[in-house]
């Protein structure tokens, strides 16, 4: 039984490199995208970490087009290309009355049309199926020094602007009167979302990356009452999900991104169903109550 | 510093409003060191607008708004903008008070915590540190701000509306709570909509009608015929209004002299300044 056990989940590490890179690749950025994840979704920005990952598509596919599927041009091409929608519908929505969600999906529509006529300029669907879903079992060094580096810039960052973050996303009326970090750190924010997101298109892609980013944190939103407690959840559920979802893509022969993003869905589905504060504990009439 | 001890806030021909149309019309004035003033005004006659523009939530059109060096205010705005849904539960909340304290990086110290609960203590929500901040009434949270406030140990104090959906026994409390603050020296500014408690329990009163009506002891403020003059201004913006230029003006009766004259050769141009 222990033998089979072993067999199944742990041996294909044991066995193969590029499965052990993989895991690697894909828990380091599960420790730094899951975090990033909760802030994005406490802050009513689920949905804006999909429109940044398609706002890194034009840069991405610039650096594709001059230099074919080259990490460094591509990685660079997409952070420059994030930063631009990022900072664009940052500024627009701190300067004007219309909301981020809004000037995002402004933004963002804009540099996906832009990256899709870019990459058919070169032609076949190979490379684009490459840039938007990426390849986690074909993880180099550089890819993985690469992830490594933006896992330890996010933490660090995390850690410094944690407070800054936690107030301005709770009561940002507060964090203006008594302190002028708010916008600063929003925007560091956003270049942190950025980042992570073009850390993980190499691995997961850049559809995704998000997936890894957003599932946990909303799964975790479901058992934690505390923002840290919830941020430490999120980044374990990525973490098992990345693991679950490679051996998936082993025994079942699944794409591995997916099978990784689907791991974190089912996650999420069972958090939804049977957390604390999931669908059966809130709707289900408590058999007694209280006298005070 | 004596300077900071006896005027904390003083208005320099302020105007501010939104879109060249005035909210707080030329108003000039002082407030005193310790001093306890409500601002009262029907809607639209610009109070929430002259808390926003103390704290620099609002840039002014003209004038200025003179802040003594080193002033530490606190403000509980009309609409906190708090997402009760955040994962936080209420110490979280109420330990944002610290921030002027400790800052972004300051270790929280254990006496911080007993700060906290001390604060919630005294707004009467002992023992509520980890109740999250969904399962609290309109007014637990309203108590909850005041907890923060008191945290803040600010000199200036900015309520807007603060009584808002609070009921009988929380107005009394919140208001032995803010004659506390007074007694210790700090400055309070609070708009409020009873009159009756204004002339109870605030010493000063601020009336606002777009433009300074009257500012002085609250009972003298509040005579019909201040409330008279109040209540004729339009809420409405004209948008073919002239532009603002200097006027002759009848000093504003009263027994303070708070300086509210124009000074006549300044020119009145707004959308120069907007």
């Amino acid at each position: 039984m222990i033998a089979l056990l072993h067999e199944i989940l742990i041996q294909p590490f044991a066995e193969f490199a590029f499965m052990r890179r993989a895991l690697l690749g894909a828990l380091l950025l599960a420790l730094s995208a899951c975090p990033v994840g909760v802030f994005l979704m406490l802050r009513g920005m689920s949905l804006a970490g999909d429109a940044m990952a398609h706002a890194i598509l034009p840069g991405a596919a610039a650096g594709f087009l001059l230099y074919g599927l080259e990490i460094l041009p591509m990685t660079v091409g997409g952070l420059i290309a994030g930063a631009l929608v990022a900072l664009g519908a940052g500024a627009v929505s701190r300067l004007t009355i219309q909301k981020e969600d809004a000037s995002m999906a402004a933004f963002y529509l804009m540099s996906l049309a832009l990256g899709v006529c870019l990459i058919s300029l070169r032609g076949s669907s190979v490379d684009l199926s490459n840039v938007l879903f990426g390849a986690v079992l074909a993880l180099n060094d550089e890819a993985l020094r690469l992830i490594a580096g933006v896992c330890a810039v996010t933490l660090t960052a995390l850690a410094i602007f944690w407070r800054a973050l936690a107030a301005d996303s709770l009561d940002p009326l507060f964090l203006r009167s008594v302190s002028k970090i708010g916008a600063p750190a929003h925007f560091l924010f956003l270049g942190l979302a950025v980042l992570n997101m073009v850390g993980g298109f190499q691995a997961l892609g850049t559809l995704l990356s998000v997936g890894l980013m957003m599932l946990p944190a909303a799964a975790a939103r479901f058992w934690a009452s505390r923002l840290f407690p919830m941020a430490v959840l999120a980044v374990g559920i990525g973490m098992v999900s990345s693991w679950a979802g490679l051996l998936l893509s082993y025994h079942l022969e699944l794409p591995s991104g997916p099978a990784i993003v689907l791991s974190a869905g089912a996650i999420y589905l069972v958090s939804l169903i049977a957390a604390p504060r999931g669908l059966i504990a809130t709707h289900l009439r408590a058999r007694g109550h209280r006298s005070a | 510093m004596t300077q900071n001890a006896q005027t904390p806030l003083s208005f320099d021909d302020l105007t501010l409003g939104y879109k060249s149309h005035p909210a707080v019309h030329h108003l000039s004035g002082a407030l005193r060191a310790g001093s306890l003033t409500a601002v009262v005004g029907a809607n639209g006659s610009g109070k929430s607008t002259l808390l926003k523009g103390i704290v620099g939530l609002l840039k002014p059109i003209s004038g200025r708004t003179r802040i003594a060096p080193g002033l530490k205010i606190a403000y509980l705005p009309q609409q906190s903008g708090i997402d009760v849904s955040f994962p936080a539960q209420l110490r979280d909340l109420v330990g944002l008070g610290l921030w002027p304290k400790r800052g972004l990086l300051g270790r929280r110290r254990p006496e911080d915590e007993a700060a906290v609960s001390g604060a919630l203590r005294a707004v009467g929500l002992a023992g509520f540190e980890r109740r999250s901040l969904d399962t609290l009434s309109g007014g637990q949270l309203q108590r909850a701000l005041f907890a923060r406030v008191i945290l803040q140990e600010a000199d200036l104090i900015l309520l807007d509306e603060p009584f808002n959906a609070v009921d009988a026994r929380t107005i009394a409390d919140l208001m032995s709570l803010i004659l506390r603050w007074k007694d210790e020296g700090r400055t309070v500014l609070a708009v409020v909509h009873d009159l009756d408690l204004v002339r109870e329990r605030f010493p000063e009163a601020l009336l606002l009608a777009r433009r300074l009506v009257a500012w002085g002891p609250a009972r003298e403020t509040l005579k019909p015929e201040n409330l008279l003059k109040a209540r004729r201004f339009h809420e409405a913006w004209d948008d073919a209004a002239p532009w603002c230029a200097p006027e002759p003006e009848e000093a504003s009766p009263g027994a303070h002299v708070h300086g509210h004259g124009h000074s006549h050769d300044h020119a009145h141009d707004h959308r120069g300044a907007a």
